[in-house]
């Protein structure tokens, strides 16, 4: 086990880093100077200069890369162009928006995923699974940011249950602040459970049929205990591969929906730096939301060694 | 896939009755959607750019089926115009994925050893990179549109296609009629072309639709929030954001988009769906 997990860890460092230099190289390659947006197009060429040696602009690539990187992985993300502050203080309070957005999503996309899917796989072939997998398949093409827009007409300006934009804040207690995600984490998770619902369904069918369900039915247990303790624990495996592999479109669909609802998260600061040729910003933020699917599908892989012990023992089984 | 014959015959006669009618209710709005694509270039009910101030935020009406926009523009017009436009940005995506991605993938299984592992780690690499997010720095580099949105989009699906090609062939290269092949005297490219591809196109098709209804996602995604396609061309995803601005005193504005979004990628994915069910008979079994 320690050596699976030894192995993945390596393998983890190693893609972060070519990621990180992916992102760089990227950036240099983006038009428009940021000392030039910075001042205007009427800037000195001597305070323009200046500029450039305040940012290290005027090192080689190489130097660039290493200083940055080596703020990085002590976690000083550099300074943003546009704001002139740190970037670890601009991402704090935008953190707390969308780290609690995908968590939520995540509970969203799992909590009803698992609901349907084991509904459907245990009344198989009944009105009740044709429905549920009806509306599932319905619900896979829906895009997010127009669930969204269906959300906030229903609930925000005909029901008036939540807020239709922007965010609360969370020093007000826990509920405004709630409140405002409510609406962004259903339409971000919802269509995210439709797809990850058909896995589990069809996940815990498979493990009905096998022959240790069929053992413990045999040896007296009843249907429900057969599902709940044989066929359901044993068909997690492939659902939580689809949970690690939805984290990235999550972070993804995070960047749209926080547009739609105005939500003042890492996706809109994102969006913002690169309108503004905030380069350092860019490229710092761009490198954690991998690092951190990096890190996701790491842990799935730890997690999948211990739901699947024949894995990490490297093919024994 | 030994133990598989455990159902009984009844369940999987029903099966394959649900899976044809996915495969036709596919089809048919899948063609739909494209009878309507090459119509726009022919007629539209009203030009899809021409403005009518007297006749602004109309709801559905007999003249206007889908209402109008803030502009006095005709929303149906838009709609038809905009599958236009999202087909061929999803068409050139996923035509720059399966052009690279498929023969890196094939490559990849043909060769194996350290070619195989870093094309993978390429891959890997490339997932770990939110889709979205790849698109949205791409079009910020080389600037919003949707020229820059097809290879934004394309960029992403060349992993995509690259994994399931060498996933589905990898096992292939051991088979008898690969070595038979092989002792007839065919390099790898031949084998590749003449004996592999055949072998997993019915994988490749079911991949594409899934792939083309990502890419129509992703195009509606970007002209949202600016980056896709540009005005005064209509695309669904503009559409909508646009809509959010009226969506109090004109909500159609926010519903037809989004319903032809939601019809074109249901449409490609039952298409997807039925075609794996009658094309590959090893998962028509349970899923």
């Amino acid at each position: 086990m320690l050596s699976y997990i030894g192995g993945r860890l390596l393998s983890l460092l190693l893609t972060t880093l070519v990621a990180s230099i992916v992102v760089f190289l990227l950036m240099q390659v983006l038009p428009g100077d940021p000392a030039l947006l910075i001042l205007g197009m009427n800037a000195r060429p001597d305070t323009l200069a200046a500029l450039h040696q305040q940012l290290g602009l005027d090192q080689p690539v190489l130097t660039r890369y290493l200083r940055w990187i080596g703020g990085f992985v002590v976690g000083d993300f550099g300074t943003s162009y546009t704001y002139s502050v740190p970037i670890r203080e601009l991402l704090g309070p935008r953190v707390m928006v969308t780290l609690p957005l995908a968590l939520l999503s995540m509970l969203v996309s799992i909590g009803v995923a698992l609901a349907i899917g084991i509904y459907a796989a245990a009344r198989r072939g009944t009105v009740g699974d044709t429905v549920v997998m009806g509306v599932a398949q319905v619900s896979v093409a829906i895009p997010n940011f127009w669930l969204a827009l269906l959300f906030i007409l229903l609930f925000s300006l005909h029901l008036g249950w939540f807020p239709a934009s922007g965010f609360a804040g969370w020093d007000k207690g826990l509920w405004p602040g709630l409140r405002s995600l409510i609406l962004p984490a259903l339409a971000l998770g919802l269509p995210l459970a439709a797809i990850l619902g058909r896995v589990t369904r069809s996940a815990v069918i498979e493990t009905l049929g096998e022959d240790f369900v069929r053992t413990a039915r045999a040896k007296g247990l009843s249907r429900s205990a057969a599902l709940w303790k044989h066929a359901v624990p044993n068909a997690l495996i492939p659902v939580v591969t689809i949970v690690g592999l939805q984290f990235s479109f999550l972070l993804a669909g995070t960047i749209i929906i926080e547009n739609v609802f105005n939500l003042p998260g890492i996706g809109r600061l994102v969006f913002q730096a690169i309108a503004q040729r905030d380069l350092v910003t860019v490229q710092s933020l761009v490198t954690l939301l991998a690092a951190s699917v990096i890190v996701v599908n790491f842990a799935v892989d730890v997690v999948y060694g211990y739901l699947d012990p024949r894995l990490s023992r490297g093919g024994a089984g | 896939m030994s133990a598989v014959a455990t159902t009984g015959a009844a369940p999987r006669q029903r099966l394959a009755i649900l899976s044809s009618r996915n495969l036709t209710i596919g089809l048919v709005v899948t063609l739909l959607l494209l009878v309507m694509a090459v119509l726009s270039f022919f007629w539209t009910p009203y030009s899809p750019t021409a403005m009518n101030f007297r006749a602004r935020l109309q709801g559905p009406s007999l003249m206007h089926w889908f209402g109008t926009d803030n502009f006095g523009r005709d929303v149906l017009s838009m709609i038809m115009v905009g599958a236009r436009n999202s087909l061929s940005v999803a068409l050139i995506a996923v035509l720059v994925g399966t052009g690279i991605g498929i023969p890196l993938g094939a490559l990849a299984a043909a060769r194996g050893g350290w070619i195989d592992g870093l094309v993978m780690r390429m891959t890997d690499l490339a997932f770990a990179f939110p889709a979205l997010l790849t698109a949205v720095i791409i079009t910020a580099i080389f600037g919003p549109g949707a020229i820059n949105a097809m290879i934004a989009i394309g960029i992403f699906n060349i992993p995509v296609f690259a994994r399931v090609t060498r996933g589905a062939s990898i096992g292939l290269w051991s088979r008898e009629f690969v070595l038979a092949a092989r002792c007839a005297g065919r390099g790898d490219a031949a084998i590749t072309l003449l004996h592999i591809l055949p072998n997993i196109n019915h994988v490749l098709l079911v991949q594409v639709t899934i792939q083309f209804a990502l890419a129509i996602v992703a195009e509606a995604g970007l002209s949202y929030v600016g980056l896709g396609t540009q005005p005064p061309m209509p695309s669904w995803g503009k559409m909508l954001n646009d809509a959010q601005t009226y969506i109090y005193d004109a909500p159609w504005l926010a519903i037809f988009p989004g319903l032809a979004i939601t019809f074109a990628v249901l449409g490609l994915n039952l298409l997807g769906d039925g075609l794996r069910d009658v094309l590959d008979p090893r998962v028509r079994r349970e899923r």
